[in-house]
């Protein structure tokens, strides 16, 4: 979708501002929101991609104005919501009125969880060769699907270079749309800053994305 | 949408808005105790995983796998090889994730890694990303005008230095090699791991230099 969250090139929103003091929660529930997170994301109600989606379609406003941590929270609150784990009387209320369901797997639990946290591994077995080789020119589809797609809008419609070929990889935009889960070649490819941003372009600079074969087309 | 109200900078939330904080605290602690009534949550996970990423993983895993790379050479091609693979084999204590790739700065390219969709980040070498590394500017700006977000940071680099930026669009994670600091000959590894910053992983600063640590 094009959505809030696709932010590459967009410019007005100041300078980025390092922290000397940086801490990783700032407040309590910043980090119970985040292991609320990890518990439930471990339960395979949702993949990875689907709870990016979440994010996403939250209206924009909400999206630039909510701490980090809270987007998260705001993500939970509602796959919680459309999976039926939990209703809003229940939120209103703040306890629950009844027995939980079963959850497809049992989520991350005991005192060696943060042990546990890992990232899961997307190979998937491949269902053709690739169709791209190393050092071909490809364009980037021009595409702008409603549902998630990991093709940033700044790289859509460009020529680029393939220059590595990552592996066959879970398609993002298959699991989110049909709840597929289906293998795609994943390359990584590179721009000329010109390419993307004409003569407002930094002097050498280069670009890459990582691109699943369904974004590429021959050029 | 002032930096401010963009992603993490929540300490100058609450002196601004305390009632987001307590409408936030309120509303976490809904959730988490019916997740919990529910039994779909243990809050004894709650607490082991924060406590992992407040005081167990962060850049101190990532500057021993730099470290190494610096001092040996076989373990720096297999590093650039396969990052995963040659993390895993070091036998650091943390589970390293899949699809990881650490790419290399010469003196005629610079690495910066950013993730414009969301906040992609080798947690497993640095630990949970930075405030800025999630905010909206590093997020739209680092494709565009890389030298000025060096800028930000301080950061100048040589015009010989060509900017390579990599965005972290699928499950693949990045992280930068930096260059070894001059005058560092005969190093221990653990000397040279105090010389690796967080931001020099990111692309977005230097390892300290040989003077700034004492030898």
């Amino acid at each position: 979708m094009n959505g809030v969250h696709d932010m590459g090139g967009m410019d007005g929103f100041g300078k980025v501002a390092p922290d000397p003091h940086e801490v990783p929660f700032h407040a309590d529930w910043q980090a119970r929101s985040f292991a609320l997170n990890r518990v439930m994301g471990s339960a395979g109600e949702w993949n990875i991609d689907v709870g990016r989606y979440w994010i996403e379609t939250l209206p924009p406003a909400v999206y630039l104005s909510s701490s980090y941590y809270k987007k998260w929270f705001l993500r939970l609150e509602r796959l919680c919501l459309d999976r039926g784990l939990v209703s809003k009387a229940e939120l209103a209320s703040g306890h629950s009125s009844g027995p939980g369901r079963p959850l497809r797997r049992k989520p991350l639990s005991g005192p060696r969880a943060g042990a546990a946290v890992s990232r899961p591994n997307h190979d998937q077995p491949p269902r053709a060769p690739a169709v791209f080789a190393v050092g071909q020119k490809v364009r980037t589809r021009n595409i702008h699907p409603r549902s998630h797609t990991r093709l940033p809008r700044f790289a859509r419609g460009h020529v680029g270079t393939i220059e590595r070929i990552q592996g066959c990889h879970t398609y993002p935009d298959a699991m989110v749309e049909k709840g597929i889960e289906r293998g795609e070649w994943l390359y990584t490819v590179v721009f000329d800053g010109r390419e993307l941003w004409g003569p407002d372009a930094e002097d050498g600079a280069t670009v890459s994305i990582e691109a699943f074969e369904p974004y590429l087309e021959a050029a | 949408m002032s930096n401010d109200h963009d992603d993490g900078h929540d300490h100058h939330h609450e002196h601004e808005h305390g009632s987001e904080l307590s409408e936030m605290q309120l509303r976490v602690r809904a959730l988490e105790t019916i997740l919990t009534e529910k039994g779909y949550v243990d809050p004894t996970a709650l607490d082991s995983i924060i406590e992992t990423y407040e005081t167990k993983v962060g850049p101190h895993i990532g500057a021993q796998v730099v470290a190494r790379a610096w001092v040996d050479a076989d373990f720096k091609a297999a590093l650039l090889a396969d990052a995963s693979k040659a993390i895993a084999q070091l036998g650091l204590q943390q589970k390293v994730g899949d699809h990881l790739i650490a790419v290399e700065n010469t003196p005629t390219t610079h690495n910066m890694i950013v993730c414009t969709l969301c906040s992609c980040y080798p947690w497993d070498l640095l630990g949970l990303p930075p405030a800025w590394y999630k905010s909206a500017p590093y997020r739209a700006r680092t494709v565009k005008e890389p030298r000025k977000v060096l800028a930000d940071f301080g950061v100048t680099l040589p015009d010989a230095a060509k900017v390579r930026v990599w965005d972290s669009t699928a499950e693949t994670r990045f992280i930068v090699l930096p260059m070894r600091p001059a005058a560092t000959e005969g190093w221990s590894e653990e000397q040279l791991a105090s010389l690796v910053t967080r931001d020099s992983m990111i692309g977005t600063g230097f390892p300290k230099a040989a003077s700034e640590v004492a030898a």
